[in-house]
C-alpha cells in the first residue's frame, strides 16, 4: 500500500492531532459522559490508520517505533491486575472503588478505580486494532 | 492471607525473579538461589512438628469464590505434615544436587528452576488443599509442570513422546477425578474435604457414590502410575535426572497414594473401595518388580521399581481400609497396622529411591551411560558411590539393617492379617506379595552388582569414570544415612510423625484423645513374616545366579500385544479418526462454514419460534414512525440490495460502510450516544480493514456457478433475513425477565458515574468486559501468528 497524495497528507498531519486528542478525552470522559475505554481505544485506532494510509507503514513506524503487540498485552495486563488488586484488599475480584478529592489544578475530582480499568481496555483496544491490521497491511 | 498461604504460594512467587536471576548473575549457579525455598519452607514446616493430636490441626480459609463454595482452604495435619516435609526435603536436596547436576553453561536453567519451582508449590498446594477443586487446580498443574519437565531437552523425539505420554494419561484420570469431585459434590452439597469426612456415614447410600469413587479412584491410579496406566512412568525417565529423583518417585506420584489416602474416611468402609485398591495395588507390584528385572537401562529400572513400590503402598491403603468396615470393628486395629505399613514405606520409599536416583544421577554423569550391559567393575574406581547404591538398593530389597526392612515386614505383616482375617480367596494375596517381593529382590541385585561388580569395560564407555564432586554426592548421602538412622530409631518418625497421619487417615477409629499404638521394632521372634523375608533371600539369590537361564519368557509375550504397543496404535488411530471426520467438513471454502453457521441459525432459531408458536405482533406499545425514519430504513435496504447485485468490491465495501453509518444515525434517533459512537468507529475502522484485505484478492469476476448452488444460498439468505425480522417483530410482545433498567438506575449511587453504559462496561459487569478484551487480544495474537508464521514458511522455502 504505498500512494502519495499531498492533500491527505497535509490533512492527515493536522487531523492526526485532532482525533489523537479528541479520542484521549472520550477515554477519560467516559466515566460521566459518552464515550470510554473502548471507544476511545477505537478512535485511537483510526487516527493512526489515517496516519498509515496517508504516508506508508516503514515511514509511520520510523515516527512511532511502538510494537502494538506490547500495548495490547499491557492493557490486558493492567485490567487483569486491577482486578486483583481488589482481591488482595480483601474484596471480591474486580470490585471498583471512587472517592472525591481536592487535587491543585483540578480542584474536585472524582477519582475511581473504574477508570484505571478503562484505561487497560483502551490499550488493549488499540493494541489488538493495530496488530490485526499492521499484520495484514505489512504481509507482502 | 495467612503465612500458610504465603508458603504454598512462595514458590510461585519465586518464579517471577528466577529468569532475572539467571540472566543478571551468570557467575553464580542459579540452583543457589532456587535452595533457599524449599530449605525455608522445610524450616517452616519442621515449626509445626510434632503435631499434639489434643490441639486441633492448622486451618486458614480465604474465600475465593464463595458463590459456588470454592475457599482457598489450607488444612495442616499429620498426613500433610507428612508429605510437606518430603516434599520440601527431597526439595532441597534435589536442587541442591541438581547445582552440580545441570551444567551453568550449557543448560537454560531459568526453565528447569521456574519448571520446578510451580511443580514445588503446586504440591505443597495439593497436600494443603482443603477444598476439592483448589486440589484439583494444583493437581492438573502438577500435571503440566511434570510435562514441561520431561520435555526440558525438548530436542530429543523420546522426550517429546515421553512428555505427551505422560499428559495423555495423568490429565485423563484427572479430568475423570473432576468428574469425581462434582459428583461428589453433588451428592454431599460440599467441596470440603473435612465437611464430606464429617458426613461420610450419611452418603455412603447414595446412587452416585460408587461411580464417584470410580472415577476418583482413576484419577489416583493414572497419577501414581498403576496398572495398567503405569505405562507412562518409563517414558518419563527421559527427564533430567534430578526430576525423576523428585516427581517420578518422591513426590508427584505419591499424589494419587495421598489422594486415596486422603479420601479413605469418606471411601473407606466400602468393601469395594478394599478390593479395587487392594486388587490393582498388587498387580501392579507384581508386574512392575517383574518388568523391573529385563530392563537394561537403569533408570528403567528404578522406574519400574517405583511402580512397583507404589502398587505396594497403595495395596496396603486398601488392606488399612477394611478397619472402617463395620464386618471388621473387632479386628479394626489390626488392620490400621497396614494403613500405618503405607505411611511408613511411602516415607521410606521416597528416601531409598531418591537415594538411588542421584547415585544413578551420577553414574550417568561419570560414565556418560546408564546401559547395565556397558557398566560394570565399578566398584574401586566410585567407592562412595557403589555404598550409597548398596543400602539404597538393599532397603528396596527390604534387607537390615536398613529401614525398608521394617516396612516390608509390617506390610506382609497387612497381607497376612488380610489373609487370616477374611475368607474366600484372600489367601492369594500373602502369596503375590510374596513373589513380587522376590523379584523385587531380584532387580535389587541387578541393580548393585550388574553395575558395580563383574569385569570394567573401559572401552565400552564414553568417558573415563572416576568418583563424583563431593556436591554431587552430599545429596544422596544424606538420604542413605537417614535409610540407616530410621532402621535403629523409627520411633524417632512414628510417635511424631507417622501417628498423627495414621490419624488423619482414620480420624474416628479411636476414641478421643486416645493414640495409635505405633512402636515399631526390627525383632518381632521368628514369626511368619521373618520366614518369608528368608524365603526371599534364598529364592531370589538363586533366581538371580541363574538369571540367564529363565529371562527367555519375558518373550513369550508377543511385541503387539503390549500396553505401550496398544497406547501408540490407540493415539495414531485416534488422530486418524478425528482427521477424517474433520475433513469431511472443513473444506476451507469460506462459503461453507458460512452456511453451515446460518443454516444451524435458521433451524434453532426459526424452529423455536415457530415451533413453539411465541411468534406474536404486538405494534401497540410503539411510537409512531417518523418520515425521517422511514427514509432512513428505506435506505438501509437499498443500500443491503445494492451490495448483493454490485460488480466491484470497491463500491461494495461502501455500500456496506454507508449501511453502518446509518445505523448509528438510529442510534442517535433513540438517543444512545455511546452506541452511536461506537458503531461509527467500529464502521470506520472495518472499513479500512475491508480494503486492505481485498486489496490482495484478484479482480471479481461474474461467477459461473450452478444453478443448484445459487438457489440454495438464496435459500439461506432469505431464511436468514425473515427468522431476524420475525424475532425483531416479536419482541416486543413477550416480557419474559423483569426490566434490568432498575438495576442500573443507582450507578451514580453504587459506582460513581453519571454515564450508565460505561458503568455497566467497566463496573458492574467488568468481569465480562475483562474476558472480552482477552478474546479480542487473543484474536489480535492469532492474526499476526496467521499472517507471520506464513511468512517465515515463505522465507525458509
Amino acid at each position: 500500500m504505498k500512494f502519495t497524495d499531498v492533500i491527505l497528507q497535509t490533512s492527515t498531519k493536522i487531523l492526526v492531532f485532532i482525533i489523537l486528542t479528541f479520542s484521549i478525552y472520550v477515554m477519560f470522559a467516559g466515566h460521566n459522559n459518552p464515550g470510554g475505554g473502548f471507544i476511545g481505544g477505537l478512535i485511537t485506532a483510526s487516527a493512526l490508520i489515517l496516519l498509515y494510509i496517508a504516508f506508508d507503514v516503514k515511514t509511520v513506524h520510523e515516527i512511532i517505533p511502538i510494537d502494538f503487540k506490547l500495548i495490547g498485552a499491557a492493557g490486558v495486563l493492567i485490567s487483569l491486575l486491577t482486578g486483583i488488586g481488589s482481591l488482595a484488599l480483601g474484596y471480591p475480584f474486580l470490585s471498583q472503588a471512587f472517592a472525591y478529592r481536592d487535587l491543585p489544578l483540578f480542584g474536585k475530582t472524582e477519582l475511581a478505580t473504574a477508570v484505571i480499568f478503562d484505561l487497560g481496555v483502551y490499550m488493549a483496544v488499540v493494541g489488538t486494532t493495530m496488530t490485526i491490521i499492521l499484520s495484514i497491511g505489512e504481509d507482502e | 492471607m495467612s503465612w500458610l498461604h504465603f508458603a504454598v504460594l512462595s514458590p510461585f512467587l519465586f518464579t517471577l525473579i528466577v529468569p532475572l536471576l539467571n540472566k543478571n548473575i551468570r557467575r553464580i549457579h542459579t540452583g543457589w538461589f532456587v535452595l533457599a525455598i524449599p530449605l525455608l519452607l522445610f524450616i517452616y514446616f519442621l515449626g509445626h512438628f510434632p503435631l499434639d493430636p489434643a490441639v486441633a490441626p492448622v486451618v486458614h480459609s480465604l474465600p475465593w469464590i464463595p458463590s459456588l463454595g470454592i475457599h482457598f482452604t489450607l488444612y495442616l495435619d499429620g498426613l500433610a505434615l507428612l508429605l510437606l516435609l518430603i516434599i520440601t526435603g527431597i526439595g532441597t536436596l534435589v536442587v541442591l544436587y541438581s547445582i552440580y547436576y545441570m551444567s551453568m553453561e550449557r543448560e537454560a536453567l531459568h526453565n528447569f528452576y521456574v519448571y520446578l519451582l510451580i511443580f514445588m508449590g503446586a504440591m505443597l498446594g495439593i497436600v494443603l488443599s482443603d477444598n476439592l477443586l483448589v486440589l484439583y487446580g494444583f493437581w492438573e498443574m502438577t500435571s503440566v509442570s511434570s510435562f514441561l519437565l520431561i520435555a526440558y531437552w525438548y530436542q530429543r523425539s523420546k522426550s517429546r513422546y515421553g512428555a505427551q505420554k505422560s499428559m495423555l494419561i495423568t490429565v485423563s484420570g484427572g479430568f475423570s477425578m473432576l468428574f469425581g469431585f462434582i459428583l461428589l459434590h453433588k451428592i454431599a452439597g460440599t467441596f470440603s474435604i473435612r465437611e464430606i469426612i464429617a458426613m461420610s456415614g450419611d452418603i455412603a447410600d447414595h446412587a452416585l457414590f460408587i461411580p464417584a469413587m470410580l472415577l476418583i479412584l482413576l484419577g489416583a491410579f493414572t497419577k501414581s502410575a498403576q496398572f495398567p496406566f503405569h505405562i507412562w512412568l518409563p517414558d518419563a525417565m527421559e527427564a533430567p535426572t534430578p526430576i525423576s529423583a523428585y516427581l517420578h518417585s518422591a513426590t508427584m506420584v505419591k499424589a494419587g497414594v495421598y489422594l486415596v489416602a486422603r479420601l479413605t474416611p469418606i471411601f473407606g468402609g466400602n468393601m469395594e473401595w478394599f478390593w479395587i485398591i487392594t486388587i490393582f495395588g498388587l498387580i501392579t507390584l507384581f508386574w512392575g518388580s517383574f518388568m523391573a528385572i529385563r530392563q537394561n537401562d537403569l533408570k528403567a529400572l528404578l522406574a519400574y521399581s517405583t511402580i512397583s513400590q507404589l502398587g505396594l503402598i497403595m495395596s496396603l491403603l486398601g488392606i488399612g481400609s477394611a478397619a472402617l468396615n463395620a464386618n471388621f470393628s473387632d479386628q479394626a486395629l489390626l488392620f490400621s497396622g497396614a494403613a500405618l505399613a503405607a505411611v511408613f514405606h511411602l516415607f521410606n520409599h521416597s528416601i531409598f529411591k531418591g537415594c538411588l536416583f542421584m547415585v544413578i544421577g551420577i553414574l550417568d554423569h561419570e560414565t556418560g551411560t546408564r546401559d547395565i550391559r556397558k557398566l560394570g567393575g565399578l566398584m574401586s574406581i566410585m567407592p562412595i558411590s557403589f555404598t550409597l547404591t548398596v543400602i539404597g538398593g538393599l532397603s528396596m530389597a527390604g534387607l537390615p539393617p536398613f529401614s525398608g526392612f521394617l516396612s516390608k515386614e509390617m506390610f506382609f505383616t497387612g497381607v497376612l492379617t488380610a489373609a487370616r482375617n477374611m475368607d474366600q480367596w484372600v489367601f492369594l494375596l500373602p502369596a503375590v506379595a510374596w513373589v513380587a517381593s522376590i523379584l523385587t529382590f531380584v532387580y535389587c541385585l541387578i541393580l548393585v552388582f550388574k553395575t558395580f561388580t563383574g569385569p570394567y569395560q573401559p572401552q565400552r564407555l564414553d568417558k573415563t569414570p572416576h568418583e563424583a564432586p563431593v556436591g554431587m554426592l552430599i545429596s544422596p548421602g544424606i538420604l542413605a544415612v537417614l535409610v540407616v538412622v530410621f532402621f535403629f530409631f523409627p520411633n524417632l518418625l512414628s510417635l511424631s510423625l507417622l501417628e498423627p497421619a495414621l490419624h488423619s487417615i482414620m480420624p474416628n477409629l479411636l476414641p478421643p484423645g486416645e493414640r495409635f499404638d505405633v512402636s515399631i521394632s526390627a525383632w518381632h521372634g521368628f514369626n511368619t513374616e521373618l520366614i518369608m523375608t528368608i524365603g526371599i533371600i534364598l529364592l531370589g539369590t538363586m533366581l538371580y545366579i541363574y538369571l540367564k537361564n529363565w529371562s527367555g519368557i519375558y518373550d513369550t509375550l508377543p511385541r503387539k500385544y503390549t500396553l505401550n504397543n496398544a497406547y501408540d496404535k490407540g493415539l495414531t488411530g485416534m488422530e486418524r479418526m478425528s482427521l477424517k471426520f474433520t475433513s469431511t467438513y472443513m473444506t476451507g471454502f469460506l462459503h461453507n462454514y458460512l452456511s453451515y453457521i446460518f443454516v444451524v441459525m435458521i433451524c434453532l432459531t426459526a424452529g423455536t419460534l415457530l415451533g413453539q408458536g411465541v411468534f406474536t405482533i404486538d405494534l401497540s406499545t410503539n411510537s409512531s414512525i417518523e418520515l425521517y425514519e422511514f427514509m432512513l430504513g428505506i435506505s438501509v435496504v437499498i443500500a443491503a440490495v445494492y451490495i448483493v447485485f454490485s460488480r466491484s468490491r470497491m463500491t461494495s465495501i461502501i455500500a456496506v460502510g454507508s449501511i453502518g453509518y446509518m445505523v448509528s444515525l438510529f442510534f442517535v434517533i433513540f438517543r444512545a450516544p455511546d452506541l452511536a459512537l461506537t458503531q461509527l468507529v467500529v464502521e470506520t475502522i472495518t472499513t479500512a480493514l475491508f480494503l486492505l484485505c481485498f486489496y490482495y484478492l484478484p479482480k471479481m469476476k461474474k461467477e459461473l456457478s450452478r444453478l443448484r448452488f445459487k438457489i440454495s444460498n438464496l435459500l439461506i439468505s432469505l431464511g436468514v433475513g425473515i427468522t431476524l425480522t420475525l424475532i425483531g417483530l416479536s419482541v416486543q410482545g413477550h416480557n419474559l425477565f423483569d426490566s434490568i433498567a432498575r438495576y442500573f438506575e443507582n450507578s451514580y449511587e453504587l459506582a460513581g458515574a453519571k454515564n450508565i453504559v460505561n458503568s455497566l462496561l467497566v463496573d458492574f459487569r467488568a468481569f465480562d468486559t475483562m474476558l472480552e478484551i482477552v478474546v479480542l487480544f487473543t484474536a489480535g495474537i492469532a492474526v499476526y501468528n496467521l499472517i507471520k508464521l506464513r511468512e517465515n514458511r515463505r522465507n525458509n522455502r
